[in-house]
């Protein structure tokens, strides 16, 4: 059994991984198929990504997520993701990234390549086994309350939203709690400069593999609403399935944990975006200085 | 106008071994019922909306009448695509849809397999189809996705077979092994009802 510190540990390091790996410049990058298929070589050596197990054992959920449940959800179904993203991505430059950057690489901005869908779904699986834990359930506190207090109304007017969402996506897909740092709803537009009011807290769903980290949002909570997630324990009954989720399993403490990052995270961005504007603003006083000392054509010269 | 549950043809348990009766009760009562219940729903709503002149309103409910409306659709034609052995389920399909599986496919079992492949990768929720493209007089293999009806992919396609691969269709038999549902499912596959379906399109001269 993995301890529960270790493992808020390594998902810190993989959300600073996406921050300090990705930065504009390479999200703007094509990336052609070339770069994303395999190059010919000697013997193969196994790309780099593991199932870890989820942070408690697989009975710990019981009587809300059995045990069968988690051997077949992770066991079988979390695995296949990872094994068949490793098979994808060996030799190619994949292979170097974080996970999380895979995910955004690959969606390619809508025009999703072929490792998206095992890449997203290793991601989303491992990230909603730590959404999880034995005596799970009741109230967020300190911050997170506040946020969402604010954002929602109040904490129940929250569930109802959460509840409404994972039960109305239609087909496979998720639920999520995200914290949204840029105002900016256009797709590939990024706000140049987020004020503190344009951060909150929002509640979005997903289709198949698809997570917020596309849109370019920090993921709190989620919720796994494809079938296989809970039809072993609940078959077609999804809305008690996700009462039992928010009131027995759900981590307010890893959801915490979480804003945490992605606040440290919106203002480092937003300390390097500053930079970035001080540096142009300086370039574009020189150039004007030149163009004033030096002889133009408008100078009033007939 | 409301529509209500059609009843299945056959026991729920008649499909066994290849379809569990728990499945099919759970399939038919709970999942097909749901689907016809909410359509009836927002076509009430629909209904509301357009004698208000609620243009908005009726452009809202247009997902719910797709996923509900096309899961009721999806559904009643999948309960006559299936048939228990004893009463011709899993017979090989003959007379002139069994010449066009031939000609459109080079056999039977390329067809099969072809319908195995796409609904095995189909990710996420969906159906994958034989079809008879009217029009261009020739057998197709289609996916749709979640619960979009066949027609989605095109007006001139006509169902002759569809087979469910949502998770619910198979998970409490089969679980995460898709494949072997879509290798067993032919065992109790209905051709008799597509072979009349594909007769009455394409009447033989």
């Amino acid at each position: 059994m993995v301890p529960a510190a270790a493992t808020a540990a390594s998902l810190n390091c993989a959300l600073f991984h996406r921050q300090g790996g990705l930065n504009r410049a390479t999200r703007g990058l094509q990336w052609t198929k070339k770069q994303c298929t395999r190059k010919p070589g000697p013997a193969i050596i196994t790309a780099k990504f593991e199932l870890k197990p989820p942070p408690y054992p697989l009975n710990a959920l019981e009587p809300h997520m059995s045990k069968d449940t988690l051997e077949y959800h992770w066991g079988k179904h979390h695995r296949a993701y990872v094994d068949n993203l490793n098979k994808q991505i060996v030799g190619t430059e994949l292979d170097s990234m974080p996970l999380e950057d895979v995910v955004i690489v690959t969606y390619n901005k809508g025009d999703m390549l072929p490792a998206f869908n095992n890449a997203a779904q290793a991601w989303n699986h491992e990230f909603f086994w730590g959404c999880m834990k034995p005596g799970g359930g009741g109230k967020p506190s300190g911050e997170l309350l506040q946020l969402i207090e604010r954002d929602f109304g109040s904490f129940e007017k929250f569930v109802e939203e959460f509840k409404s969402a994972a039960a109305t996506q239609f087909g496979s897909g998720w639920a999520w709690l995200v914290y949204k740092a840029n105002r900016l709803d256009v797709e590939n537009a990024v706000n140049p400069r987020p004020l503190e009011e344009d951060k909150k807290l929002v509640v979005v769903k997903s289709s198949n593999a698809v997570n917020p980290l596309v849109w370019d949002y920090s993921p709190l909570l989620t919720i796994d609403v494809w079938e296989h997630a809970y039809y072993l324990d609940f078959q077609n009954r999804r809305p008690d399935y996700i009462s039992t989720f928010m009131e027995k399993l759900v981590s307010w403490e890893a959801a915490s944990a979480r804003l945490e990052v992605a606040k440290a995270q919106a203002a480092e961005r937003e300390k390097e975006q500053r930079k970035r504007d001080e540096a142009e603003d300086i370039q574009g006083s020189e150039a004007v200085e030149m163009y004033v000392d030096g002889e133009t054509e408008d100078s009033g010269a007939d | 106008q409301t529509f209500s549950l059609p009843d299945l043809p056959y026991d729920y348990g008649a499909l066994e071994p290849a379809i569990s009766g728990e499945i099919m009760q759970l399939h038919h009562q709970k999942h097909h019922q749901t689907y016809i219940t909410n359509y009836n729903k927002a076509l009430e709503q629909l209904n509301d909306a357009i004698e208000k002149g609620d243009s908005a309103a009726v452009v809202k409910l247009q997902s719910a009448i797709k996923f509900n409306g096309g899961g009721h659709v999806n559904h009643s034609i999948f309960w006559k695509n299936l048939a228990p052995v004893r009463e011709g389920g899993g017979e090989l399909p003959h007379g002139s849809l069994g010449w066009a599986i031939d000609a459109d496919f080079g056999s039977l079992e390329k067809l099969i397999q072809l319908m195995n492949a796409e609904g095995a990768a189909l990710r996420g929720s969906g159906w994958v189809w034989l079809a008879l493209d009217k029009e261009l007089k020739k057998l197709v293999v289609e996916t749709t996705a979640n619960q979009d009806p066949l027609v989605t992919k095109g007006p001139t396609l006509v169902p002759l077979l569809g087979i469910d691969v949502w998770e619910h269709a198979y998970y409490l038999q089969y679980k995460n092994v898709r494949p072997d549902y879509l290798k067993n499912i032919w065992k109790v596959m209905n051709w008799k009802y597509a072979s009349e379906v594909y007769a009455k399109e394409c009447p033989s001269s």
